[in-house]
C-alpha cells in the first residue's frame, strides 16, 4: 500500500560540508506522504544535518531536495514559504521564553497573517488541549517541565498546520520519566497520518512507530527498510554493531 | 584652614549645581546620540556585508584603542585645525559640540559592542525555531531575538550610562563648564578643596545610586 502513496519528499545526491569536513556524502531517498521515518545512527554520523537540510536550516552543498515535486534547494526557492508547511521540533525545545505557552503557539500564524488573533488563540488552546496542556496555556516556558515544554513546542509547530513534521532528537534532553509523554503525542500524530521524519535514540519508539528506519553512518544511509528488517535482522555490519551497543 | 561642609555647600551650590546641570545635559544628549549610533554600528557589525563589518570594527577599534582625553582634544583642537588646513578658512568648533561628539562617539562604540554581545547571547536555537516557523529574518529579530537581547543588555547598558556620566568630567580638560570646572573655580577662590570635591563626589553618588535603582526596577519588571 505504501507504494501507492504520493512522494512527499525526494532527496537526490544530498551532500553537505562544513568547511573541509564532509558530513553528508550523498543521500538519496524518497519519503511518501503519511510515512513515518525514524533516523538512527551513531552521534556525529550526520543524521541531524540530514534533517536540518530538509527545511534548509542547513544549506545543502550539493544535490537537490524536492517537496511535493518542487525544489526547495533551488536558489530562487522562497525559504520562508517552504518552512511554513514543514514543522520542526528541536532537542532543546527552543520555546520563546518571553511568551506564554499559548503565545508561543499563536505567534507564527498571527505574525504571518494567516489567522486573526482570535482564531489563532482558539486554535492554540485546541492544540494545547491536544497535547494535554490546556491548563498551562498562560505559563511561561520556564515554569514548565522539559516534557511539557517539548509538547508545547510540538503544538507550536502544528499551529502552522504543516504536512511534514521534523523531529531532531525530541526526547534526548528529557528526564527519563518525561520521555513517554512526548512520544505518546508523536505516536498520535503518526496515527493521524502526518508525514514525519524523526531523528531519535528511542529504539523502542522507532521499532513501534516507524514505517521505515534509516540507519545513517559516515554521511550516507547505510541501511534502510522496515523496523523488522533494519532493527531485527540488520544486514549491514555497521548497523549490527550499532544496534548491539544501543539495544 | 577649617573644613566646613555645610558652609561650603551654601556658598557653592549655585556654581556646582550649574556645573552639574551642564554635566547631566551633555551626558543625556550624548547618550541619546550614542544609542542611535550604537544601533547602527552594531547592525553594521553583524551584517553579512564585509565592507560594513570592516567599517564598524575599525570604528570600535579606534575608539577603544585611544583614551577619551585624547579624543576630546582631538575633536576640539586637532580636527578643527585639520579642517582649517584643508579649507584654508578659519574654523572653530563650539566647546559643547566638541564635548557631545567626544562623549557620543566614545559611548557609541561601547554600546555597539554591548548590543552585539547581547544579540549573540540569545541562544541560536531561538533564531532557528523562529525561522523554522516561516518567519523572516527581520520578523524573527524583531519578535524573538531583540526582546530577549534587550533584557540581556540592560545591566551593561546602565553601566555604560554611569561610565559616560562620570567620564564627562574629562571634558573639564578642554574647558567645558561642567561640574569639575565649576568646582575648580570655587576652590581657586576659597581653597576649600576637601569640602568642595566631597560635594562633587556626593552629587555623582546620588545620581548613580538613583540610576542603579531605576535600572533594577526596570529589570524586575521586564523579567516578571
Amino acid at each position: 500500500m505504501a507504494d501507492k502513496r504520493e512522494v512527499k519528499i525526494s532527496v537526490k545526491g544530498l551532500k553537505k560540508s562544513f568547511g573541509k569536513l564532509q558530513v553528508l556524502k550523498g543521500i538519496d531517498t524518497e519519503i511518501k506522504a503519511g510515512e513515518v521515518i525514524c533516523v538512527i545512527g551513531p552521534s556525529g554520523s550526520g543524521k541531524s544535518t540530514f534533517l536540518r537540510c530538509l527545511n534548509r536550516l542547513e544549506e545543502a552543498t550539493d544535490g537537490e531536495i524536492l517537496v511535493d515535486g518542487e525544489s526547495i534547494t533551488a536558489p530562487k526557492a522562497d525559504v520562508n514559504k517552504i518552512r511554513r508547511h514543514i514543522g520542526m521540533v528541536f532537542q532543546q525545545f527552543n520555546l520563546f521564553p518571553h511568551y506564554t505557552a499559548k503565545e508561543n503557539v499563536m505567534l507564527a500564524p498571527v505574525e504571518l497573517k494567516l489567522k486573526t488573533k482570535k482564531e489563532a488563540e482558539e486554535k492554540a488552546i485546541q492544540l494545547l488541549n491536544r497535547v494535554g496542556l490546556s491548563d498551562k496555556a498562560d505559563q511561561k516556558p520556564r515554569q514548565l517541565s522539559g516534557g511539557q515544554q517539548q509538547r508545547v513546542a510540538i503544538a507550536r509547530a502544528l499551529a502552522m498546520e504543516p504536512d511534514i513534521m521534523l523531529f531532531d532528537e525530541p526526547t534526548s534532553a528529557l528526564d527519563p520519566e518525561m520521555v513517554c509523554e512526548v512520544l505518546d503525542v508523536m505516536r498520535e500524530l503518526a496515527a493521524e497520518g502526518m508525514t514525519m521524519v524523526v531523528v531519535t535514540h528511542e529504539m523502542g519508539f522507532a521499532h513501534d512507530v516507524a514505517d521505515r528506519v534509516f540507519f545513517i553512518d559516515e554521511g550516507i544511509i547505510m541501511e534502510q527498510g522496515t523496523p523488522e528488517e533494519v532493527m531485527d535482522n540488520p544486514k549491514n555490519e555497521r548497523t549490527q554493531s550499532f544496534l548491539s551497543k544501543v539495544l | 584652614m577649617n573644613i566646613n561642609l555645610i558652609k561650603v555647600f551654601n556658598e557653592s551650590h549655585d556654581l556646582l549645581l550649574n556645573g552639574l546641570k551642564m554635566t547631566v545635559q551633555i551626558t543625556l544628549l550624548s547618550l541619546i546620540i550614542a544609542l542611535v549610533l550604537g544601533i547602527f554600528i552594531c547592525l553594521m557589525n553583524i551584517s553579512p556585508y564585509r565592507i560594513l563589518k570592516v567599517i564598524a570594527k575599525f570604528y570600535i577599534w579606534l575608539i577603544r584603542g585611544t583614551p577619551m582625553l585624547v579624543q576630546a582634544f582631538y575633536f576640539y583642537f586637532a580636527v578643527p585645525q585639520l579642517i582649517q588646513a584643508i579649507t584654508g578658512a578659519p574654523f572653530r568648533i563650539d566647546i559643547f559640540t566638541a564635548g557631545v561628539i567626544t562623549l557620543s562617539m566614545n559611548a557609541g562604540a561601547y554600546i555597539a559592542e554591548i548590543f552585539r554581545g547581547s544579540i549573540e547571547a540569545v541562544n541560536v536555537g531561538q533564531m532557528e525555531a523562529a525561522r523554522s516557523l516561516g518567519l523572516s529574518y527581520g520578523k524573527s529579530m524583531q519578535k524573538i531575538i531583540l526582546p530577549q537581547a534587550i533584557r540581556i543588555c540592560l545591566p551593561s547598558l546602565v553601566n555604560q550610562f554611569i561610565i559616560t556620566l562620570k567620564d564627562s568630567t574629562i571634558l573639564y580638560a578642554i574647558g567645558l563648564p561642567e561640574i569639575m570646572n565649576q568646582a575648580k573655580v570655587y576652590v581657586g577662590r576659597t581653597m576649600q578643596s576637601f569640602a568642595t570635591y566631597t560635594w562633587v563626589a556626593i552629587f555623582f553618588l546620588v545620581i548613580v545610586t538613583v540610576l542603579s535603582f531605576i535600572s533594577k526596577m526596570v529589570e524586575r519588571r521586564l523579567n516578571a
